[in-house]
């Protein structure tokens, strides 16, 4: 993996790297790593499957507003004259029609379909950004613990402990619980979403961190490494052009796993009540709150598939990439 | 072995430590941060018809004006010695390990946790029995029949049950299982009764929480069996444990079993830790009385010192989780104690 350094005054003869390379080249076209793990995936249909729904829910989550228009509803709108005042279950049982595809909510009659369209932009913006946020973090952390190692190594390592030690869950609901409608200059939906990332991605961290500091271990005895170093390389070099390019596959996985996760974990905080706040729509929220009409299942069905799609989905398509990218692990 | 016992007893006090610290610093930083001050704080205490004199000798006298390393040490004095708070009115004591002091109910945290705790240690290590049972032996068979309907079907129906929040599962349960329709096998959720009271009526009352919690983890258990089988399997020592004439049963229980089944020590040890520090999910889901649905009520009512308390509860079950899979791998590998 060592590439010819650039640097001008290194005392290498530049025109020795092209000609190694050049010798591989000779009768077979080469591959590169990425080529081969992109023909396995490409065999993959199952997680090919699974990259499409992704790509169709970040495509629902980014074109939500217009989804919704294109029905003509909103997800904040009452429909009062639907319901049935009686029973509070929508007329007919579901509601569900042309123009509310997933029916009604109980009670208030708001359109189920434009509110599942909606929590998927809470949800993968959330997920998205706590997983950047996490490995992020754990890369950052992983690296410098494995490559510098001794007391830096113990450090992080211990830290590392100590925020596994901490019940995410609890803590994460307890943080989320007690953080006021407005601080830090924020307020409303963007303090919640912003609050969540934070406590959802800053403690993930140490799991990739793990990872990270464990392959770069490794990866620190390589031969290729000494070789950097011998022609001069220094600390900045050796990490970024030469070790970051081989941590790219398990942080990739990683991160592909960590967001289903992810998705879970917010569906789980908006089910507490701890999430983004009613009215904005989340499926953890509408889970909740169709805990309490159980007669009427269309309520808690169409969000509890959202989630078990999306986590699926993500699910599929991480097992595809781990395959594709590490077939020792299969 | 038993300088590694005592070294990783020292390092477990030290986290704990230094998660009461943070916790501590957390739950007392952002509140401020966010605009709270000591008076607002004393405020909730005192109650609503309280004028701003008393909310202010209140402040003072519950310490909310020290700075947070005198409240800190107040707090963990507390838990070694016990602590008496004085909040206007009168003085409340609170005895050794005093974890806080709920002003709002007017009662010790500590208490009301060790009577919470039956709950989630009844939910908890049910389901584990069932789902370690479960997974391993779904993943076992999955493995040795690689490829075959069953595995196929096993491993479809698990990637499915990793994909699903349990307080989905538990509602669907519910409906199911619970509310007359249509096959009504238990009572709705919430109908807790302690085990030495009657055990039957105790069962009957976890069956639903145990099996949806259960099938959660199985799921998990059982890929991560298969893919620990399928590796072991290959392993040299299988072939020589094959070859000098072993049944085939003795070599995939006592030689490939084992092999795989080590990474899944460290895995159940954290797990069985978590779920005890409170099931949140599955205790709200089905309303049981346990760690978790405390934590819950004490985070709606914003009662500080009963968060505080269940998340130092909760983080030491991980962490004692830990020291005994810690243990246990220097028992089955020497190795590990020169680490």
């Amino acid at each position: 993996m060592t590439a010819p350094l650039d640097v001008p005054d290194a005392s290498v003869d530049p025109a020795s790297a092209p000609a190694i390379a050049g010798a591989g080249v000779a009768a077979i076209q080469g591959r590169s790593l990425g080529q081969i793990a992109w023909m396995r995936l490409k065999r993959d249909k199952i997680a090919i499957a699974g990259a499409l729904v992704v790509i169709f829910l970040i495509l629902v989550a980014v074109f939500a507003p217009l989804l919704v228009k294109a029905f003509g509803q909103d997800p904040t709108q009452f429909n009062s004259d639907l319901i049935d005042a009686s029973t509070m279950a929508p007329k007919g049982g579901t509601g569900i029609s042309a123009d509310h595809l997933f029916g009604l909510e109980p009670v208030n009659g708001r359109d189920i379909f434009s509110r599942v369209v909606y929590g998927a932009r809470i949800s993968l913006l959330i997920a998205f950004l706590a997983t950047l946020l996490s490995v992020a973090i754990g890369t950052l952390l992983g690296v410098t613990a494995g490559y510098f190692g001794g007391l830096v190594d113990s450090i992080i390592s211990k830290a590392m402990d100590v925020f596994l030690a901490f019940p995410l869950l609890v803590f994460a609901m307890a943080l989320a619980g007690i953080i006021p409608d407005s601080a830090f200059g924020l307020s409303g939906d963007t303090l919640r979403v912003a609050m969540l990332v934070f406590v959802i991605g800053f403690f993930n961290w140490p799991y990739i961190g793990r990872i990270v500091r464990g392959q770069t271990l490794s990866l620190r005895e390589r031969e290729f490494v000494d070789a950097a170093r011998s022609l001069g390389a220094r600390g900045p070099y050796v990490i970024f052009r030469e070790m970051l390019p081989n941590l790219v596959a398990p942080i990739l996985i990683y991160s592909t796993l960590l967001i289903p996760s992810n998705v879970l974990f917010e569906a789980a905080l908006s089910f507490l009540g701890v999430g983004v706040r009613p009215p904005t729509p989340t499926w953890g929220g509408m889970l909740s709150d169709a805990v309490r009409f159980y007669t009427i299942p269309h309520f808690m069905f169409f969000p509890g598939m959202a989630i078990f799609i999306t986590v699926l989905a993500f699910n599929l398509f991480g097992d595809g990439l781990r395959d594709a990218l590490d077939p020792k692990a299969r | 072995m038993v300088t590694y016992i005592i070294r990783r007893l020292i390092w477990a006090a030290v986290m704990l430590t230094i998660v009461s610290i943070i916790t501590f610093a957390i739950f007392f930083l952002v509140p401020r941060l966010a605009g709270a001050t000591p008076e607002s704080l004393a405020a909730r205490y005192v109650g609503r018809t309280a004028n701003a004199e008393q909310v202010q000798i209140a402040a003072e006298k519950l310490g909310f004006n020290d700075p947070l390393v005198v409240q800190y040490g107040r707090f963990a004095k507390g838990i070694v010695a016990g602590a008496d708070y004085d909040y206007g009115p009168g003085v409340e004591h609170c005895p050794a390990p005093c974890f806080g002091y709920s002003f709002l109910t007017r009662l010790p945290v500590w208490p009301d946790l060790l009577d919470r705790l039956p709950v989630t240690m009844s939910l908890a290590f049910g389901a584990a029995i069932i789902w370690v049972l479960a997974g391993v032996a779904t993943g076992v068979v999955s493995a040795l029949k690689r490829g075959s309907f069953f595995d196929r079907a096993a491993m479809t129906i698990a990637l499915g049950g990793v994909s699903l929040p349990i307080f989905f599962t538990g509602i669907v349960s519910m409906v199911v299982f619970s509310y007359g329709n249509p096959f009504s096998i238990t009572a709705p959720g919430g109908s807790y009764t302690p085990l030495l009271d009657d055990p039957v009526a105790w069962a009957y009352s976890l069956v639903l929480p145990w099996v949806t919690l259960a099938f959660l983890y199985a799921a998990g258990y059982a890929r991560l069996t298969r893919a620990g089988m399928l590796e072991t399997m290959n392993e040299d020592y299988i072939r020589t444990a094959r070859a000098k004439g072993l049944a085939e049963r003795t070599v995939v229980l006592k030689h490939g079993l084992r092999g795989a089944l080590t990474p899944l020590v460290t895995i159940f040890g954290l797990d069985v830790g978590l779920l005890l520090g409170g099931a949140v999910l599955t205790e709200s889901t089905y309303s049981l009385p346990g760690m978790g649905k405390y934590a819950i009520d004490a985070i709606t009512n914003q009662d500080l010192p009963k968060v505080m308390g269940v998340v130092l509860f909760a983080a030491f079950f991980v962490v004692v989780a830990n020291l005994i899979v810690d243990l246990l791998y220097a028992v089955v590998d020497p190795r590990v104690r020169l680490a």
